[in-house]
């Protein structure tokens, strides 16, 4: 077999059926993206609320489903598969590999993810969204009425499954398929922070998983695990929540790191600064990540000598943060910097993620966290960790691989005027919510009196939320000029350091005509500097074994999400709801079952074709 | 040579199932799932430790548990153990019968430990503790449940293997599915040595 057959089918089914890391990595990216656009509305319609005292725009209920659907989507539909997105994209290429290690495993974690984002998403259409916020915290989540937190639980049970496939997927990847002389201490720190990240996912997602069985059990099949006239305990749902919540955040923060560290080496013409402290500073985040999950709750009463541990380990935490920014800072210093609108981002990243980790350490001392607990200044801390820290750092990894990815290059211009309105809007919105805070404005109510002089900073923050909506309208003017004209542009555009751009664009779907050899850090560079024009091969070429595309994965998380809404509405339909249960659960142990049984070897493809194909290529 | 090739004793390799790159991804796959697992039980051992005396309406641990029989079902599932070893160690010799056959009786062992696990339940229904009886019951009945229906997710991946693979020998890429299934039967009966001590030895002495 050859690649041949592919040809005569549609594009549509490829791309249904596709096992490709790179189109997967689009798959994830484009679905993020309209995530983050319906996340978005929902936080424009939250500031409209806000902008002044005893507005009636958005209230009651709806604002409180408006406020849960904007946070979870955010997270998990939004943040964490644009994070995939790159994943997919740069990691195997960066250590030189032609796939994954389980490219169908990869397809499922996809469509587990969207059919979970869809079925969520859902909710909006049939009766009313959760409303219990994105923390979903029991028994107001228990005894929310309406089907909203059942949407909530099964929609994110099936998301999170494919997260975590993802995560395996990308530690065996890492671990086993390097290319020769790409040593651990020699991967991009974008390939080291997806490794320490799929090792969170791995070791933080079963807790929620659990979580969510346990919400369901209480939900749908009357279970007292957080009903305390039971004999339950609303707590342990805390407690389970924040051991997946904490590690959480920094899942979404590492890969950033790692995208940031790559920009400003790239555009400063330089090794990144203090290589190794580097990487032992992410994969001490990632340890400590676990041991601080209740400076949550501070605020819970688990006593004094609880809340100091978690208060300290809490605080050390922002020291291999604070290595991180020197080393970026010290990245720059003396580079031959350019800014490009990739490296505006990441430049713009570096003051306002410390601002967010400055009021992280002021939340970390636990007596004063029992006055900002629950304010606005929460709401500010972690918007600016999680935009003006993760989104710039995606911004700047969309505007630095987007060559890589689509084979065109955004545009510049209207790239400076994306990141300009999105950035002063950013800290327009935000900064002024610290204030709110320690005026006393809560977090999560739909509005606030007049006499309380909250006003102005609300408005100031509400114009700052227009202006980042404008960043973000003009980013999709940018996309669609850039695919509308269309200028392809050479497989290294940005003069990179990392194998990424080692290869011709577009990128073959095979990646590498022959695996190359790695003979240190910044392994492209290494080649630039002693004067070769590719990268030294480590085999000579040859046949080349791809996987097979299957519809399976799509079809097996259909089932799921039937089973899903069979889940949902158990407790109020019965027996049509146990049939959706039976069929859509049978119709995923089937794919399982044919998965296990057709037995699939993948192809091979020829040399004398891939020559053939390379020649063209060159021409 | 091709990965749906029969192995013959000439071309044996040392660990059949870590031969081929596919091989070595699964194999390391699988023990990082088993690692996703440990949390997934960890949780679930946390909150059944939460709430394990919290009875609400339902008898008390203490009254209920059958130490005999949980004794029983612990003895068949750790024979399992070893019976599953025993095909391992005839997978790595090329011994396809043999292993088999340990992979039957493997899963015959499983089967009756489910067997006894439903009985098990029927009777703790009838003394009144149930799923809905108090957080106590929900908490053993989802940690033990949970723990079975791995059991019966294994059988039914056992029998799928043995009837796929019936009349055909070991190949590279058969060897690392049996050797997974192996390893999943192995992590399924330590899971159920701590709930023997945690659920039910704990739950006897008070
Ligand atoms: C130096 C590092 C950091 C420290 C010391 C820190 C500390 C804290 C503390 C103590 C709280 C609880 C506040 C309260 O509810 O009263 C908190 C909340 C939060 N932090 Fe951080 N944080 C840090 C970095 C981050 C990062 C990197 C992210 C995400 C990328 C993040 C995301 C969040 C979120 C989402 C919440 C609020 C969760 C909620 O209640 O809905 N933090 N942080
Ligand atoms: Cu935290």
């Amino acid at each position: 077999m050859s690649n041949a057959h592919a040809a005569n089918k549609s594009v549509l089914w490829d791309w249904l059926t596709t096992v490709d890391h790179k189109k997967i990595g689009i798959l994830y990216l484009v679905s993020g993206g309209f995530f983050f656009l319906v996340g978005g509305l929902e936080a424009v319609l939250i500031r409209i609320q806000l902008m002044n005292p005893e507005m009636t725009f958005l209230t009651g209920n709806l604002y409180n489903q408006v406020l849960t659907m904007h946070g979870t989507t955010m997270i998990f539909l939004a943040a964490m598969p644009i994070i995939f997105g790159f994943m997919n994209a740069v990691v195997p290429l960066q250590i030189g590999a032609r796939d994954v290690a389980f490219p169908f495993v990869n397809s499922l974690g996809f469509w587990l993810f969207f059919f979970g984002g869809v079925l969520l998403n859902l909710s909006w259409f049939l009766g009313g969204a959760p409303d219990a916020g994105w923390t979903a915290y029991a028994p107001l989540s228990t005894t929310s009425t309406g089907h909203g937190v059942d949407f909530y639980v099964l929609g994110l049970q099936i998301a999170g499954a494919g997260t975590l496939m993802g995560g395996i997927n990308f530690l065996v990847t890492i671990i086993n398929m390097r290319a020769p002389g790409m040593t651990f201490m020699r991967m991009p720190l974008f390939t080291w922070t997806a490794f320490v990240t799929s090792g969170l996912i791995l070791f933080a997602f079963p807790a929620l998983t659990i979580g969510f069985f346990l919400l369901m059990f209480d939900r749908v099949f009357e279970a007292n695990f957080f009903d305390a006239n039971m004999g339950g305990n609303a707590i342990i749902w805390e407690h389970i929540f924040w051991i997946f919540g904490h590690p959480e955040v920094y899942i979404l923060i590492l890969p950033a790191f790692g995208i940031i560290s790559e920009v400003v080496a790239t555009f400063s013409r330089k090794r990144l600064f203090g290589y190794s402290a580097m990487v032992f500073a992410t994969v001490l985040i990632g340890f400590l990540g676990f041991m601080v999950w209740a400076h949550h709750m501070f605020t819970v009463g688990l006593g004094p000598v609880a809340n100091s541990i978690f208060a300290v380990a809490t605080m050390a935490i922002a020291i291999p943060t604070g290595v991180k920014i020197f080393n970026w800072v010290f990245t720059m210093w003396g580079g031959k910097i350019r800014f490009t609108t990739a490296n505006l981002f990441s430049v713009g990243f570096i003051p306002t993620f410390v601002m967010g980790g400055v009021t992280g350490v002021m939340l970390a001392a636990a007596p004063a966290d029992y006055q900002y607990h629950d304010s606005y200044f929460v709401v500010a801390h972690f918007h600016y960790v999680i935009v003006g820290g993760l989104i710039l750092g995606l911004f700047s990894g969309l505007y630095y691989w987007y060559p890589r990815m689509f084979g065109l290059m955004l545009n510049e211009a209207l790239g400076k005027w994306n990141f300009w309105t999105f950035f002063i809007g950013f800290h327009l919105t935000f900064f002024p919510q610290h204030f709110l805070g320690l005026m006393g404005m809560p977090r999560r109510y739909f509005t606030y009196p007049e006499e309380f002089g909250l006003g102005s900073l609300n408005f100031i923050s509400t114009i700052g939320a227009v202006f980042m909506t404008v960043g973000t309208i003009i980013f999709i003017i940018n996309v669609v000029v850039t695919h509308a004209k269309g200028k392809k542009v050479s497989g290294d555009p940005w003069d990179g350091r990392t194998l990424e751009w080692a290869i011709p664009n577009p990128t073959p779907h095979y990646n590498f005509l022959q695996t190359p050899l790695v003979r240190g850090l910044d392994a492209l560079w290494i080649e630039k500097m002693a004067g070769n024009k590719k990268m030294t091969p480590a085999e000579p070429v040859g046949d080349i074994h791809m996987p097979n595309n299957s519809i399976l994965p799509l079809i097996m998380s259909l089932g799921f999400f039937i089973a899903g809404f069979g889940f949902i509405y158990y407790s109020s339909a019965g027996a049509p709801a146990l049939i959706a249960i039976i069929v859509g659960l049978g119709i995923g142990l089937a794919c399982m079952f044919l998965r296990s049984w057709i037995d699939d070897h993948g192809h091979h493809l020829h040399k004398e074709d891939l020559l053939k194909e390379d020649k063209g290529v060159d021409a | 040579m091709d990965v749906g090739e029969r192995l013959t004793d000439q071309n044996f390799p040392e660990s059949p199932e870590k031969a081929t790159l596919e091989g070595k991804n699964k194999f390391l796959g699988f023990w990082l799932f088993l690692g996703g697992e440990t949390v997934l039980f960890a949780t679930l051992f946390g909150t059944y430790l939460g709430l394990r005396n919290s009875f609400g309406k339902g008898p008390e641990a203490s009254e209920i548990f059958q130490l005999p029989m949980v004794f029983a079902a612990t003895i068949i599932l750790l024979t399992s153990s070893l019976t599953s070893v025993y095909a391992v160690l005839a997978l790595k010799e090329n011994r396809v019968k043999q292993m088999r056959r340990w992979f039957f009786i493997t899963l015959l062992l499983g089967l009756s430990f489910l067997g006894l696990e439903i009985y098990e339940f029927v009777e703790y229904v009838h003394e009144g503790h149930t799923f809905t009886s108090g957080a106590f019951g929900s908490a053993f009945y989802t940690l033990v449940g949970f723990h079975g229906g791995h059991v019966l997710f294994g059988c039914l991946w056992i029998t799928a293997l043995l009837v796929r693979n019936s009349g055909r020998g070991l190949t590279l890429y058969n060897a690392p599915k049996y050797y997974l299934f192996a390893l999943y039967w192995h992590f399924v009966d330590v899971v159920w040595v701590f709930i023997f001590t945690v659920v039910y030895l704990m739950g006897k002495v008070g």
